[in-house]
């Protein structure tokens, strides 16, 4: 598995991926935090992160498919999986190590955005005024959601040899994931008997819930649940050359 | 034994890509997979490999079942699969070192060098594999091949799309592989499998037709040697059509006929003594084996539809 993650761990590194994907994170947050006037922390004049963790789910609705959609696409497409497939590994090791590899590229474009946290903990009256506990918990919810994301992007591409398809495929499940449930939840035929149960098939009910600052099992197990289903389903369609 | 196959049967929705193949093999063997396109020859490698299963049959690589125990499998074999697909992104050496890490190789920096050394990619160690020529990235896939010395060496065309001199170099490897270890490789060329092979498999729409030593290939056909006579005058076919031995005449111009005869029985003196007998005289006589190139022919043409 080590092999795998550090090969893909490399190719991001030596393209322009890893650099172009935490860039435009960082610079589509900044601008979101900092600089639109509707949006500002400077303008809101209340010391949170909330703009931060609101935005988040958006940018990787789009950002972490494109990171994804080459992991399995570009092997099926040039051959190179039947490389990797003939060498003594499992099918196991090879998703893993491409689903930590994504999964570290993310959460190295998050990491530096806890420099906002810290400006806006000096920036507070009086310096440190800002709720630290649901600002980790939210970035806790942050890299749940990521690694939900990552598992969803993996699993479009092991569908696919098309790198496009599967650049879309993952951008809505990502998005059905997480807002359409809640949108669903308000339809008349479950709304007043099975809102609260549709609600909870989506993310963004558990990704609000831990945002709050309060980890709770029950999202926690939600969020695990999710990736290993996705990881279970690339498995199976990774085994699909084996049945035809 | 290296290489077990027994009853290998593939069946892709109603069409049998391959069908009860079975073959052993041990190492010191060089094995030429022969066999028109479609034939099943980069099936049976899939199956080797345990990249795919076999709807039937077992197989076993070194003792290891293909179904049950493919890590051992993939441990013990090395495999150059169909069109050598590589990391093009990659340097030689990343790549090298990449496939060093999978097999956990101990000293990896030391056997990389070994394996640039063996495979003459001396000159282009540095290069990114895009940038080498396609006879260059076939060392590189014979150099990961060969990566973990495994007993078994699979290769599908390693030789296709090389220019001459890379196709004399390529050739001279993988004799030298196949002193210690099983090499079996998968061909269109006939005079490759002459040069290489020890043993020759044919396999024609997913059956085996031939698996004999590459001498013992061209008696497995009838007449295997063809004789071209060209009498003075005219003969009496139905005479000469009597002679032990002839399988075939052909025509091919005045007086001049194409003799398919058993290799077996040397018929060439009882041709001159019945030109004689007639009162005819012979003006040429010449004899050529059948290559490998028409056995194949002959053998996979003769495999039409039941």
């Amino acid at each position: 598995m080590r092999a795998v993650y550090w090969k893909e761990i490399r190719s991001f590194l030596s393209s322009l991926i890893a650099y172009l994907v935490i860039s435009v994170f960082l610079v589509l947050t900044g601008l979101f935090m900092w600089v639109f006037k509707d949006t500002s922390i400077l303008e809101y004049n209340y010391a949170g992160l909330e703009q931060l963790f609101s935005i988040g789910p958006l940018v990787f609705t789009f950002l972490i498919p494109a990171i994804t959609m080459r992991s399995f696409s570009e092997e099926t497409q040039q051959g190179t999986i039947e490389l990797l497939a003939t060498k003594p590994l499992t099918d196991s090791q090879i998703i893993l190590g491409k689903y930590f590899a994504n999964l570290t590229l993310v959460l190295l474009a998050i990491a530096p955005t806890l420099i906002y946290y810290f400006s806006v903990y000096q920036l507070g009256s009086p310096v440190g005024n800002i709720d630290s506990g649901a600002v980790f918990g939210s970035y806790i919810g942050l890299a749940f959601l990521a690694a939900i994301f990552v598992s969803i992007g993996i699993y479009c591409s092991s569908i696919t040899n098309n790198q496009i398809v599967s650049f879309i495929l993952a951008a809505f499940l990502c998005f059905f994931m997480h807002w359409a449930f809640s949108y669903l939840s308000n339809l008349s035929i479950f709304f007043g008997r099975w809102d609260n149960l549709v609600q909870m098939i989506g993310i963004s009910h558990h990704y609000n819930a831990i945002s709050k600052g309060m980890i709770d099992s029950r999202n926690v197990i939600y969020f695990l649940s999710v990736i290993c289903l996705f990881i279970w389903f690339t498995h199976v369609s990774l085994a699909k050359r084996k049945w035809s | 034994m290296s290489l077990v196959l027994d009853g290998i049967t593939k069946i892709y929705g109603a069409q049998h890509a391959l069908d009860e193949i079975s073959f052993c093999a041990k190492s010191g063997e060089i094995i030429g997979l022969l066999g028109p396109n479609g034939a099943g020859k980069t099936t049976t490698m899939k199956i080797l490999t345990c990249f795919i299963p076999a709807t039937k049959g077992n197989a076993e690589v070194c003792g290891f079942d293909v179904v049950k125990q493919p890590l051992d499998v993939r441990q013990h074999i090395g495999y150059l699969p169909e069109h050598n697909p590589l990391y093009l992104e990659m340097y030689v050496k990343e790549y090298l070192e990449l496939i060093a890490r999978i097999f956990k190789i101990s000293k990896p920096q030391k056997r990389i060098s070994e394996l640039i050394e063996m495979t003459g990619l001396t000159r282009e160690q540095s290069k990114k594999i895009q940038y080498l020529s396609k006879g260059y990235r076939q060392r590189v896939g014979i150099a990961q091949a060969m990566m973990h010395d495994p007993e078994v060496l699979i290769l599908d065309e390693p030789t296709s799309g090389l220019d001459p001199n890379q196709l004399v170099d390529i050739r001279s490897l993988i004799h030298e592989l196949g002193k210690e270890k099983l090499v079996v490789f998968s061909t269109h060329i006939m005079q490759e499998v002459q040069a290489l092979c020890d043993r020759v498999i044919i396999l024609d729409k997913g059956k085996l037709v031939a698996d004999d030593p590459i001498s013992a290939l061209s008696q497995r056909v009838k007449g295997a040697m063809v004789l071209t006579v060209g009498f003075k005058d005219e003969i009496d076919l139905r005479k000469l059509e009597n002679l032990e031995g002839l399988i075939e005449i052909k025509s091919i111009g005045q007086n001049e006929y194409k003799l398919t005869v058993d290799e077996q029985l040397d018929i060439r003196e009882e041709i001159f003594d019945f030109a004689v007998a007639n009162g005819n005289k012979i003006l040429g006589m010449s004899q050529e084996k059948i290559s490998v190139e028409s056995v194949f022919q002959q053998i996979t043409s003769n495999q039409k539809e039941p």
